[in-house]
């Protein structure tokens, strides 16, 4: 294939090639980059939370008035919930997984230490707790009933056992003797014993750099008249008892509201809502960017086969065949896109740079600009396929027309 | 002569179907991308009161534990303690002040057929109605004199007001929010609000309050707040323990007619700080803060960074378009080479030619942008169905609209610039032989 002939028609039209090229070098910038933020959310969103997510619902009672009995009600709801048919188990909790409220705290190892060791989150709740959120326990025990503690806000729970996650027992115990050991919450607060380690639980709040550490503590906690439930139905029965609930509480204790009740999969679908529209936008982007470059390299190849078509004709007169035509317009958009794709993965490593300063973006995987790079010639050779076919069935008999 | 070119440029925009579509639709979509994503951060951080926003002024004073910042970057806490809210509103030195907190109360309406309800609503003083200027359909808000005799008075969002008392003027009648009946002093209209700037730490875009009661009633009934609360030491056992921690749960507010008036409160601030020194509280480097309206929007993030990526991605994709017109510009205008030559040969100016296609480009300039004006449309459509929280700020207003088409228009001109200075340049003698 000789290259010289269509270097020397490309620098006749240098402006249409540098526009095309300067296309290429753009969409290979904003596409590596867009993609990699794509991927890095749909690893967020992807992380697993550590509970049943499938078959649990969480919703809050609030009783009217100071003078509200919320410790009695508490136990007999707990009662009547663990009573319903379809409900495997129930327990008081503050928060969930994703839900990005709750109750977060530092833990040391020493009394009195400055700093401390580990951040981590607080789910307060009673002997069913691990059972209804579905943990997985890995090591030690469950809480006992005798050691479920009533608290309220003004009297927080002192915490005396805890069960903790694995990745918080590792960040507090490298060396993997956590079982049993003593810890500090709250700095001078009392101690804590390490009772049991679950496998997994997220925090409430999915972009904690903590996002692993939860500390299971065994209280009732209500925030003055309010007590909210977790409750885990049988499989493929959340729905069910999802709607009989609120008529079954209530009617058991009617002066309190039962608010909205909310399954852990729209509690994730809540969580996350942020990171899957900037998924959507920046899939769209793309789809559209590669849409444009597409069509651009159509139309352009389009009007340069139209330009030339006398000269196409020559050529074949002069006993070029098809596929030399054909593989003369694809080498040229192979030229043109292999200049844009250079220029382009400068600028591709450019808008990583500014992404990473400006917006906290990680670094861009080096494997981006090649594959990036593949597409692309990829794109552009499609893209010509049309106009190159076009320009080949150009009969040679063109050559002696003269307009 | 310009109705004539019009004419020539949408003849010469018809006989090349495609291509016209073509260029249409990258102005339209790069445009739509652009403006979609410009709108929403536009109206996420748009001053929210521009006439007084620089005399508003939030409170940060670095109440934090001495050992650790309270962010790694060392800005001090975004709340302040229940003993300092009370301790700078009793000073009084700003011209309004106000402390406030996130509640959550019961409401038992007397009407047995509405069912109880749980609300959102806010913890304040008097000056919170003058400060931020709500704007009422009914009554007024209380005084300080209510604020001072702990009343329990209360002023009622327009959903609230219309689901207790269909929506009537309700001032003097009575509201029962957990167990305690308050008298409705005033009712606000709808408070059209894009981010709820005067409390950031509990969510900019999240529910609005449907009630709003004072501070001091709401420390007798021992309401604690519902929104974020903070401690770097553990706040002991009790209510009074609690009021009396180092917990930052209360957001604060002065308002300072003059620069003059900034720089006594800011002394004033620093006296204070001093004094609880000698306390022995406010253990680390003094790192008092009085950010205005709009430098507080700004530390805070209301305007997010995925939609300031979303932005210059938005606009990164319109340089796209952009040079894609162009070049399929350069390539139609190329090929009326003969024409063009056949007109400078029967005396059209270069000047002419110019225009004509100027003309023709504005014409996909201007289908381009109300193209896109739709697909913006569209757009924002989408932003409302994918972030539950953005109605506010995800809606076309006329600045907007207008910034559509002229940036539609004005890209496609630009575009089109070098093309037609080609097409003009173009030799007649070169064109007519054959």
């Amino acid at each position: 294939m000789e290259i010289r002939p269509i270097l020397s028609a490309l620098m006749r039209s240098k402006v249409s090639m540098i526009l095309i090229g300067l296309q290429v070098a753009l969409t290979l910038a904003i596409v590596c980059n867009a993609l990699f933020i794509i991927s890095e959310r749909l690893e967020r969103m992807h992380r697993p939370s550590g509970m049943n997510e499938t078959d649990t619902f969480w919703f809050v009672s609030t009783g009217f008035g100071q003078g509200f009995d919320v410790r009695g009600t508490m136990q007999a709801d707990l009662a009547l919930l663990r009573s319903l048919p379809g409900v495997a188990d129930a327990t008081t909790v503050i928060s969930v997984p994703m839900s990005e409220g709750g109750w977060s705290t530092g833990i040391s190892l020493q009394p009195n230490q400055n700093n401390s060791t580990a951040e981590t989150a607080m789910y307060m709740v009673d002997a069913h707790g691990v059972s209804t959120y579905g943990a997985k326990l890995v090591a030690g025990r469950d809480f006992r009933a005798e050691e479920v503690t009533f608290n309220t806000m003004d009297d927080p729970p002192k915490a005396a056992t805890v069960i903790v996650t694995r990745a918080l027992a590792e960040r507090l115990f490298p060396d993997g003797d956590a079982l049993g050991k003593q810890v500090y919450y709250n700095n001078e607060g009392p101690t804590s014993t390490i009772v049991g380690i679950v496998e997994r639980l997220q925090t409430p709040w999915t972009s904690a750099d903590f996002v692993d550490n939860s500390t299971f503590v065994p209280a009732y906690l209500p925030y003055a008249t309010s007590s909210r439930y977790l409750v885990r139905a049988e499989p493929g029965r959340r729905d069910e008892v999802m709607g009989a609930v609120e008529e079954k509480l209530l009617a058991a204790n009617p002066s309190r509201i039962i608010g909205k009740m909310k399954t852990i999969a729209q509690v994730r679908a809540e969580g996350y809502a942020g990171d899957r529209a900037m998924a959507i936008i920046l899939g769209a982007v793309i789809f559209a960017l590669l849409a444009i470059t597409a069509l651009g390299i159509v139309g352009m190849a389009s009007f340069w086969v139209a330009q030339r078509t006398r000269q196409i004709g020559t050529r074949r007169a002069l006993g070029a065949t098809r596929g030399d035509i054909l593989r003369y317009f694809q080498t040229e958009n192979f030229i043109i896109t292999t200049l844009g794709l250079v220029a382009g993965g400068i600028l591709t490593y450019g808008l990583s740079l500014w992404l990473m300063r400006s917006y906290q973006v990680p670094r861009l995987p080096w494997h981006y600009v090649p594959v990036g790079f593949l597409c692309l010639w990829a794109l552009g050779q499609l893209a010509v396929l049309g106009p190159a076919l076009r320009a080949s069935r150009v009969p040679p008999a063109v050559a002696t027309r003269t307009v | 002569m310009f109705s004539y070119y019009l004419q020539l440029g949408l003849r010469s925009l018809r006989r090349n179907p495609i291509l016209t579509a073509l260029m249409v639709a990258g102005i339209a979509l790069g445009i739509a991308a652009s403006m979609t994503t410009l709108t929403v951060m536009h109206l996420m951080g748009a001053d929210p009161i521009p006439w007084k926003s620089d005399k508003l002024h939030y409170v940060q004073l670095d109440s934090w534990s001495a050992d650790t910042p309270y962010r790694d970057d060392g800005r001090p806490p975004d709340q302040v303690t229940y003993r300092d809210a009370t301790a700078l509103m009793a000073a009084a030195r700003a011209d309004r002040q106000v402390a406030m907190f996130k509640v959550v109360q019961p409401v038992q309406p007397e009407n047995p057929q509405v069912k109880p309800f749980q609300s959102l609503g806010r913890a304040t003083f008097a000056d919170f109605f003058p400060m931020f200027e709500p704007p009422f359909r009914y009554g007024h808000g209380w005084s300080k004199a209510e604020d001072d005799a702990h009343s329990r008075v209360v002023v009622l969002g327009p959903d609230m007001n219309e689901k207790l008392f269909g929506g009537a003027d309700s001032t003097g009648r009575t509201v029962r929010l957990n167990g305690n009946d308050y008298t409705v002093v005033g009712v606000l209209d709808a408070w059209k609000l894009r981010a709820r700037y005067y409390d950031l730490t509990n969510g900019a875009f999240a529910d609005r309050e449907e009630f709003f009661m004072p501070f001091t009633t709401a420390i007798d009934l021992k309401q604690r707040s519902v929104g974020n609360n903070s401690c770097w030491k553990a706040p002991g056992t009790g209510w009074d323990a609690y009021l009396d921690s180092e917990c930052v749960w209360i957001q604060m507010w002065v308002e300072l007619d003059s620069p003059a008036r900034l720089a006594d409160y800011r002394t004033f601030l620093d006296n204070y700080v001093s004094e609880q020194k000698k306390l022995g509280r406010f253990q680390r480097p003094p790192n008092n803060r009085l950010p205005d309206v709009n430098e507080w929007m700004a530390d805070q993030r209301v305007v997010s960074r995925d939609v300031q990526v979303q932005t210059g991605l938005g606009f990164a994709f319109l340089i796209v378009c952009l040079v894609n017109t162009i070049g399929l510009l350069l390539a139609k205008f190329s090929r009326k080479a003969g024409e063009i030559g056949l007109r400078r040969a029967l005396g059209a100016s270069r000047r002419d030619v110019f225009q004509q296609y100027l003309v023709e480009s504005g014409v996909i300039g201007l289908s381009g942008g109300v193209l896109g004006l739709a697909l913006t449309g569209l757009g924002l459509l989408a932003v409302r169905a994918l972030y539950a929280d953005y109605k506010a700020v995800a809606a076309l207003d006329w600045t907007m609209v207008l910034a559509t088409v002229v940036l539609a228009v004005a890209s496609a001109i630009i575009a089109g610039l070098y093309p037609t200075w080609r097409a003009c340049r173009v030799q007649p003698a070169a064109q007519l032989k054959i």
